[in-house]
């Protein structure tokens, strides 16, 4: 019996993600009186493998494969290495490639599978996660009921934390079949946070007036290291680019401090937002009910605002 | 070419969620219930493409797990623009079953695209479309926020962590779609209700199957404290009490 993991690499480097799987996994696994196991999948170098031995892998597979993504042989693959250590639980990233494979490889394994899944588990034996339902207007205790059993991790839900480890690292091939789809091209973000990783996101919404006044934001987010975000109306508006929408048909997102900027707190964007640890809102209406999300309020115009605050983390980042 | 949409019947999202007593399941009673948001914008979508005429898509058809008191929703999207619908009778009671059933129903009826909305706003599960594409063996692509037929194949954008990748698709397959798929969802016309009226809902009786998950308590999210307000005159204090107090910078 083991845990299993599936990291993701982007480019042969681990993402902060993977290392918030190991935690958790490393955490789950000790709940479990098992093993922690990993799956890496591609041209990883090992000193990168190593790195995860810091955060409590102890065996790593790594399953060399050069085709691109692709859900169904991404699913042979974890299946092969799922019935090769016995894994009980398996658990990936929730995010969109987490999904792909989780909820195909459920059907292969007959697993229960519980997704985005925020704490460790409630109980073991039976085996009950927390999770948000109903986009956050409640929370369920849902317990799997099979032998095998997948949940996916809500990401930033789960401080990283160092539980160092010996590394042993078993190289693997899995046959897979050579697949139809075709990747034309690939876009890569660069020089910019990635809104799902990031800590702090400084986000703006029509309260913004134009995309036009969007400078000082970005000047805020670059000196705090944060991602910026924007609310529906503005991506519909073409203000800002699809990619930095939150809200419940957008990007979920939970970093440790959300900035909301002229955004007034409609259901569906709080349904994006409402994981996040800290939630800071700047609105010119007293009774906009951002306010009843936020610890931190400011009744004002954002226009007037950020200047201030972009002095005041100067001052702070010069003391 | 045929296009199936699988839509899911959800609480309105405006809808104050009350538990029934035992705090295990919920009290639906009053409940507005809506075509989950991602399913309507991927009906949107099946609807725009059919509207094209070089693409040579025959129809669109919506599947459905849910007993007849979903029936309202799916003439909805009959009204939107979908040209017949599937309703398998039983209540969609876990992913898994979900799959099962909307397997069960659609095996046969040789479509050569299906869409799933990323997720429901109901469950949040995001796993039926992987389930479904498992069960009838076909490809599958993930948070898919752009689709276009060219020359008679799927071109698609997936959006990855950190980017988007653009795929061709030529075989049969099924897409699980998330925002950008359509800009908004169509608001169903008096003639399309009309029309509505007299399109065909097909009953498909449910299969046996197992169900793995079991949701044992709900509880509401934890009140957060109320809101601290900072004077706009002296906005810097802000950061202060983020960095001394809240600790987060």
């Amino acid at each position: 019996m083991s845990v299993l993991i599936y990291t993701e690499n982007w480019d042969n480097q681990f993402k902060k993600l993977s290392f918030e799987l190991v935690s958790y996994g490393y955490s789950v696994a000790k709940m479990m009186n098992t093993d922690l196991k990993v799956v890496s999948i591609g041209n990883v170098p090992e000193d990168q493998l190593m790195i995860l031995g810091k955060y409590g892998a102890s065996h790593i597979y790594q399953v060399d494969d050069n085709q691109d993504f692709n859900d169904r042989n991404y699913t042979k693959i974890i299946e092969e290495v799922a019935k090769k250590c016995n894994a009980e639980l398996i658990i990936f990233a929730n995010n969109n490639k987490g999904k792909a494979i989780s909820s195909r490889l459920s059907v292969r394994l007959n697993a229960a599978i519980a997704t985005g899944v925020s704490k460790l588990p409630i109980s073991v034996n039976p085996f009950v996660v927390y999770k948000k339902v109903f986009s956050g207007k409640a929370f369920a205790d849902v317990e799997l009921k099979s032998q095998t059993k997948i949940i996916t991790l809500a990401q930033n839900s789960f401080e990283i934390s160092e539980n160092p480890q010996t590394v042993n690292i078993e190289k693997l091939t899995v046959s897979t079949e050579a697949s139809n789809i075709k990747l034309e091209n690939t876009e890569k973000q660069t020089g910019k946070i990635l809104l799902n990783d990031a800590e702090i996101v400084v986000s703006g919404g029509r309260g913004m007036k134009s995309p036009d006044n969007w400078a000082p934001l970005e000047e805020l987010a670059s000196l705090l290291g944060a991602a910026t975000a924007c609310s529906r109306p503005v991506s519909d508006e073409g203000w800002r680019p699809h990619e930095e929408h939150t809200g419940q048909t957008g990007k979920i997102i939970a970093p440790n401090l959300y900035f909301a900027f002229g955004i007034s707190g409609a259901t569906q964007h709080i349904a994006g937002v409402s994981s996040s640890k800290y939630i800071v809102a700047i609105n010119t209406d007293k009774d906009a009910p951002i306010f009843e999300q936020a610890q931190y309020g400011i009744v004002g115009d954002a226009q007037k605002v950020l200047p201030q605050l972009i002095q005041a983390v100067k001052d702070m980042q010069q003391k | 070419m045929k296009i199936l949409v699988c839509i899911s019947n959800v609480p309105d999202t405006t809808t104050k969620i009350k538990f029934a007593d035992d705090n295990k399941s919920v009290d639906f009673t009053g409940v507005q219930w809506v075509i989950n948001p991602w399913d309507e914008l991927a009906l949107t979508r099946a609807i725009e493409l059919k509207e094209n005429a070089s693409n040579n898509i025959s129809s669109v058809v919506v599947a459905h797990v849910g007993e007849a008191t979903s029936d309202p929703t799916i003439r909805k999207a009959l009204a939107i623009g979908a040209d017949s619908a599937i309703r398998v009778n039983t209540k969609a009671d876990d992913a898994f079953n979900t799959a099962k059933q909307l397997a069960n129903a659609v095996k046969d009826e040789g479509f050569d695209i299906i869409l799933c909305g990323i997720e429901s706003s109901d469950h949040n599960g995001s796993t039926v479309g992987g389930m479904l594409a498992e069960l009838l063996n076909i490809d599958s692509v993930t948070g898919v926020s752009s689709l276009e037929i060219e020359n008679g194949h799927a071109k698609v954008i997936r959006e990855i962590d950190g980017g988007r990748e653009t795929l061709t698709v030529p075989n049969t397959a099924l897409f699980v779609v998330q925002k950008g798929i359509a800009k908004e969802p169509r608001i169903a016309a008096m003639r399309g209700i009309m029309q509505a009226r007299t399109k065909p809902i097909k009953v498909v009786e449910p299969v046996a199957t197992d169900s793995f998950t079991q949701i044992t308590q709900l509880e509401k999210p934890v009140p957060r404290a109320a809101c601290k307000f900072v004077d706009a005159d002296n906005a810097g204090e802000l950061i202060t009490l983020l960095q001394n107090e809240a600790k987060v910078l």
